[in-house]
C-alpha cells in the first residue's frame, strides 16, 4: 500500500484515530509521517497540524491517536501483510524480523515452536567454541585472581587463538 | 528398463514406495520468490558443485540436468516418476535437479526452496530414505551455509515446512479399505494424529487406482526420527487393516472377488483402447490379483513398469512422439500388451 499523502513510498505507518467514537486510519510513509513533523513515532502522540488538515479536524479535538508501526524485512522487502496473503515468506531473516507474529502462527501448524532435531555442523561447532572460549575465561579470571600469571599468559594465548579461527 | 520404481520392497503387497523428502534453504540468498536470476544462477552453480565434485560416492551415480533445457515431455516424465514435482516442472524459474542414475535420489534446486533432498525405496522404508537424504544434506552443508535459527530450525519458504524440514510419506495401495468405504474412518483418524493424507502425486492430486500417501504434518519440535517414526507406525497399522479386509472379503466372497479381478485382467489383456483413468483402475485390481496370489503369471516388477510407462508423458517418450489422447489410449493399450507379452 502506497503513502496516502506522497503516493510514492511504501506506507509503513498505520495511524488509527478515535474521536467521538468513530475511527478514522490513515497510511503513511515514515518519512511523511516524520515531516509533519510534531509528533514523535515512538511516543504517544498529540495531535498535530498535519494530521488535522488532513482529516479536516481543529486542533483542539482530543482524540486518542494510536500508531501502528507496519515493518518490513530490511533484507528482502517483504512486508507481514503480504505474507499473509501468499503464506510465503521472502528470504530466512524474516523469521526474525516478524518472530513474534510467527510464534503463533507456527504453534498454531505445528503445536510446537521450538526446534528439536538435527543441527548443521557448523553451528554445533560454534556452540562448542563458545562454550569452551567461556571456560577459559573464567579459568583466566581465576589465574589472574590467585596471581598466578604465567598460568594466565598462556590462557590468553589460548583464548585469543580460538577466538581468530 | 531399471529403477527404483521397478523393484519391489518389504510390504509389497500393500505398501507401494517410501519417500523422504528435506527442505533446505542458503542463508546467503532469499528465498527462490524473490531472488535475481544471477543469484538463482550461483547458487544453482555452487549446489551442483557441492556434489558433484565433491570426494563422496553420492559423486558418481549422479547427473544435473538445467530444467530450462528439458523440452515439456521430459520434464512430465520426471513429475510422473516422482523425481520433480508438478511445481518444478511448470516453474519460469531458473532451476534444475541432480538426479541419481538409478532415478532413487532428487536434489531439486529452486523450486519453493533453494533445495528440496528427496529419496526414494520401493516398499516400506522410510528409514532408509531418511539415511540417504541425512547424508546428502550433511555433504551439501560442507560448502553452503544453511538458514538456521536455533529456535525455529532449518528456515523454509512457508513456514509449514521450517523445523526439520522433513517429510516422510508412504504410498499405500488399499483397494478393499476403499471399496468398503473403511478408508473414511482412517482418513479422519489421521488428521487427528497428525498424518496427511494425498493422492499420488502429492498435493492437489486425486487418489486414483487406489493409491494414497500418508505423511507427518508437522515438522516442527519433534526430531526426525520421532517424525518418521510416527508415520512408520501408523502406516503399518493401515497396511495390517488392509491386509485383514482383504483375508476376509475373500472368504467371504471369493467368487465375486475374483470375478472384480479376471475381469480387469480381460480388459487389461484384451482391449484396444485404454484412457489413463481406467489403466489405474485396472492395475488396481490386478495388483490385489498379484499380491494376493490369484494371478501368477504377471509378476509385480512387470506391473511397476507398466504403472509408469502408460503414464501420458513416458507414453510418448517411449513412442517417440507427442500423441494426441485417442492415439495415447492406443499406444497404452500396445505397450500393455508388448510389457506382458515380453
Amino acid at each position: 500500500m502506497l503513502c496516502q499523502h506522497c503516493n510514492v513510498r511504501l506506507a509503513n505507518v498505520h495511524l488509527a484515530q478515535i474521536i467521538n467514537g468513530k475511527k478514522i486510519e490513515i497510511f503513511l510513509c515514515e518519512q511523511c509521517a516524520k515531516e509533519s513533523g510534531q509528533f514523535c513515532l515512538e511516543c504517544p502522540p498529540e495531535i498535530n497540524d498535519f494530521l488535522a488538515g488532513l482529516m479536516g479536524f481543529q486542533k483542539n479535538n482530543n482524540p486518542y491517536v494510536t500508531i501502528n508501526k507496519e515493518i518490513a524485512c530490511p533484507s528482502c522487502g517483504m512486508s507481514y501483510e503480504e505474507f499473509q496473503k501468499t503464506g510465503k515468506l521472502g528470504c530466512s531473516n524474516c523469521y526474525s524480523v516478524f518472530a513474534e507474529r510467527l510464534e503463533p502462527l507456527l504453534k498454531r501448524i505445528h503445536g510446537n515452536t521450538e526446534h528439536h532435531g538435527k543441527t548443521p555442523r557448523k553451528m554445533e561447532l560454534d556452540i562448542k567454541k563458545s562454550n569452551e572460549l567461556i571456560g577459559l575465561k573464567e579459568l583466566l579470571n581465576k589465574a589472574i585472581q590467585s596471581e598466578e600469571y604465567e598460568k594466565a599468559a598462556e590462557l590468553r594465548d589460548r583464548i585469543r587463538k580460538l577466538e581468530v579461527e | 528398463m531399471s529403477g527404483w520404481y521397478i523393484e519391489k520392497g518389504p510390504e509389497s503387497d500393500v505398501a507401494v514406495s517410501s519417500r523422504v523428502r528435506l527442505a533446505r534453504n542458503f542463508k546467503e540468498y532469499p528465498f527462490p520468490s524473490r531472488m535475481k536470476r544471477e543469484q538463482a544462477q550461483q547458487l544453482m552453480g555452487k549446489v551442483k558443485s557441492s556434489v558433484l565434485d565433491s570426494d563422496s560416492d553420492l559423486a558418481d551415480g549422479v547427473e544435473y540436468l538445467d530444467l530450462s533445457m528439458l523440452g515439456s515431455i521430459d520434464k512430465y516424465s520426471l513429475v510422473e516418476k516422482h523425481l520433480i514435482s508438478p511445481e518444478l516442472a511448470v516453474s519460469k524459474r531458473d532451476c534444475s535437479v541432480i538426479l541419481s542414475k538409478d532415478e532413487s535420489i532428487s536434489i531439486m534446486i529452486n523450486e519453493e526452496d533453494h533445495l528440496r533432498i528427496q529419496s526414494l525405496f520401493p516398499g516400506m522404508q522410510i528409514r532408509n530414505a531418511w539415511e540417504i537424504c541425512n547424508k546428502i544434506d550433511t555433504l551439501i552443508e560442507e560448502s553452503i551455509e544453511y538458514a538456521y535459527s536455533p529456535y525455529f530450525g532449518y528456515l523454509t519458504c512457508c513456514p509449514t515446512n521450517t523445523g526439520t524440514g522433513v517429510r516422510a510419506s508412504v504410498m499405500l495401495h488399499l483397494p478393499v479399505l476403499s471399496m468398503t468405504g473403511h478408508i473414511r474412518r482412517i482418513l479422519e483418524a489421521c488428521g487427528k494424529l497428525g498424518i496427511a493424507v494425498r493422492g499420488i502425486y502429492g498435493e492437489n492430486s486425486d487418489t486414483s487406482g487406489n493409491m494414497y500417501q500418508f505423511s507427518n504434518q508437522v515438522t516442527l519440535g519433534q526430531s526426525e526420527a520421532d517424525l518418521i517414526n510416527s508415520v512408520t507406525n501408523i502406516a503399518s497399522q493401515i497396511i495390517e487393516q488392509e491386509r485383514n479386509l482383504r483375508n476376509e472379503l475373500h472368504k467371504q466372497d471369493s467368487l465375486r472377488f475374483e470375478d472384480r479381478i479376471f475381469r480387469s485382467l480381460g480388459i487389461f489383456e484384451k482391449a484396444r483402447l485404454i484412457t489413463s483413468e481406467e489403466c489405474m483402475k485396472l492395475i488396481s485390481d490386478i495388483r490385489l490379483g498379484i499380491v494376493t496370489e490369484l494371478i501368477k503369471d504377471i509378476s509385480l516388477e512387470k506391473l511397476n513398469e507398466i504403472m509408469l510407462l502408460t503414464q501420458p508423458a513416458n507414453l510418448q517418450k517411449h513412442a517417440g512422439r507427442i500423441l494426441d489422447s485417442s492415439e495415447c489410449n492406443a499406444k497404452r493399450a500396445e505397450l500393455i500388451k508388448s510389457i506382458l507379452n515380453k
